[in-house]
């Protein structure tokens, strides 16, 4: 469904992400890991058209959309649910979830009918419809913007350190919901630092080191065969082999 | 009793135009965080429209109309001309190029209209009066008053309860991230100069009602108020923009009651002072614009 091919981004002089290749097929659930500044965070933003590409190819269900618009991507089926969350914090939480599904907002019984199911999927936002969402806590803010970016129906859902900065039972619950989310047919990509956890989930894992892909294949694999700890101090992945 | 009331209309007639004039401002800064430079040549605009009118026998308020309509016009070309083509790339080039923007279309007023000042035809009722309660209100002030209540009101509905709305709201406060689903960025930036130019209109209605003539520098003085009641009402914040014109005109006209009429040419000299004051003790306004996100 989603092929990278030698992707290139960077931010002035400096290459956060030097020729990543990477292939997510329709179903699945692949993860991204490594330490930080790896270039995870950026791959997926350069995959959301948020970041622009230097150089390399993004191809969606054999369409090209390297250059496209973080506006028109969403479009095409792709959510982004990034890192530093950005919830709308002086729009309620309804108001949220109902510009999460601005792409459909000429089919109001769709969106009626997928608020509902929100609500059914993420309890927590149930009784908190009127609230400011900056006033939400960390674990229900990251909920409110997954359920935000699923308004949207997209075929593919990009997640960037869903659990960053969660008390451990909430990241056990993020955990719970992305594997309910994937029984309901949604292609996830996931990017995580927490690598035991998504490792368990995930059907196949890139690992990602200074910008380039050190190790690939599926997550039972990389579970038994990689370093965990050379993954989070970022220890060069080559003297593992 | 009818000092009282005459006071209170002078205040929120000349506050409503004032918040107007802020409200305008801030549609657009709390968007892209930039000052449109030419805001004030927007007001110009509208009273130079007004002004092509004269010795048309058409009713004002079709003239009123297009006067409104030609205001929202050039904010839509402000926005192509000089925003969106340095929009991306640097901040100092955009206050450079809406500078820009504002100098050409003054001297475009003064060569090709005059740099002299020409009247604009206005409608009977801004010059009749009405008695309240004993004190004689010119009726001018009550449909400024009305008018701003009015456009208030209909501009919070549109801010809360249509998409629209919602979407201006989210791109002013996270626009990438707003982008990220779906929120054309062009078209909300060409809504919110289109909504700045829409006030500029009716602040020139009214503002010319008050001065009878049109000059290319017209746009000066309601800029500079905007930035001032902005900023003490708190730069991102479209509330505080409404306060802060209310609060400004309050200042400005318990001055002209107070100050010995030997002081009286300093007026602007007191009203400043005492904004400076007003920042020393709340530096980022009085109302807090859309917050962060963060909890602590």
């Amino acid at each position: 469904m989603l092929k990278v091919d030698n992707l290139e981004v960077r931010y002035g002089a400096i290459t956060a992400v030097n020729g990543i290749s990477l292939e997510v097929k329709r179903g699945e659930l692949v993860t991204l890991l490594g330490a930080n500044g790896a270039g995870k965070s950026s791959t997926l933003l350069a995959i959301a058209g948020a970041l622009k590409v230097a150089s390399g190819r993004i191809i969606l269900n054999d369409e090209n959309i390297t250059a496209t618009t973080p506006e028109c991507i969403v479009r095409k089926g792709i959510a982004m649910v990034p890192e530093t969350r950005d919830v709308f914090p002086d729009l309620t939480v309804t108001e949220n979830l109902r510009l999460g599904a601005f792409v459909r907002r000429h089919d109001q019984q769709g969106y009626n009918d997928d608020l509902a199911r929100m609500m059914e999927l993420f309890p927590i936002l149930k009784d908190r419809g009127d609230q400011a969402g900056g006033t939400l806590s960390g674990g229900e803010q990251q909920q409110l913007v997954i359920a935000r970016a699923l308004m949207s129906r997209p075929q593919l859902l990009l997640l960037d350190e869903p659990s960053l900065g969660l008390a451990p039972k909430i990241v056990e619950r993020i955990f719970e919901l992305i594997n309910q989310m994937r029984s309901m047919d949604i292609t996830i990509l996931l990017v995580e630092q927490n690598a035991a956890q998504s490792l368990q989930l995930a059907d196949r894992a890139y690992v990602l080191s200074l910008g380039r892909i050190v190790a690939s294949g599926p997550a039972t694999e990389i579970l038994e065969t990689t370093d965990m700890k050379a993954i989070y101090l970022g220890q060069d992945m080559k003297q593992q082999r | 009793m009818e000092q009282i009331l005459q006071f209170t209309i002078d205040t929120l007639s000349l506050g409503s135009l004032y918040a107007l004039m802020a409200l305008g401002l801030v549609i657009v800064y709390g968007i892209l965080r930039l000052v449109n430079f030419a805001y004030g040549e927007l007001i110009m605009v509208a009273g130079y429209t007004l002004y092509l009118f004269s010795e048309s026998p058409v009713p004002w308020l079709f003239m009123a109309l297009v006067a409104i309509v030609m205001a929202i016009v050039a904010g839509i070309c402000t926005e192509r001309v000089a925003f969106r083509p340095v929009r991306e790339k640097s901040v100092t080039a955009v206050l450079i190029t809406s500078f820009a923007f504002s100098t050409l279309l003054q001297n475009s007023a003064l060569l090709f209209i005059s740099p002299r000042p020409r009247v604009v035809p206005l409608p009977d009722t801004f010059s009749q009066t009405v008695e309240l309660a004993g004190a004689v209100v010119p009726l001018r002030n009550i449909l400024t008053i009305l008018c701003t209540m009015l456009l208030l009101a209909a501009f919070a509905l549109l801010l809360k309860k249509t998409v629209l709305g919602i979407a201006l709201r989210a791109a002013a406060s996270q626009f990438r991230m707003a982008r990220m689903l779906g929120v054309p960025a062009n078209l909300v930036i060409s809504v919110a100069f289109a909504i700045s130019g829409f006030f500029a209109g009716i602040v020139a209605l009214f503002w010319l009602g008050r001065i009878g003539s049109v000059v290319p520098g017209i746009g000066l003085g309601p800029l500079l108020v905007a930035f001032i009641a902005t900023v003490i009402g708190g730069m991102r914040s479209l509330l505080g923009a409404v306060v802060g014109g209310y609060l400004l005109a309050f200042i400005d006209v318990s001055l002209a009651h107070m100050l010995p009429s030997n002081l009286l040419q300093f007026r602007d000299a007191f009203t400043f002072s005492l904004v400076i004051f007003i920042l020393l003790w709340r530096p980022e306004g009085l109302i807090r614009g859309p917050a962060t996100g963060q909890r602590t």
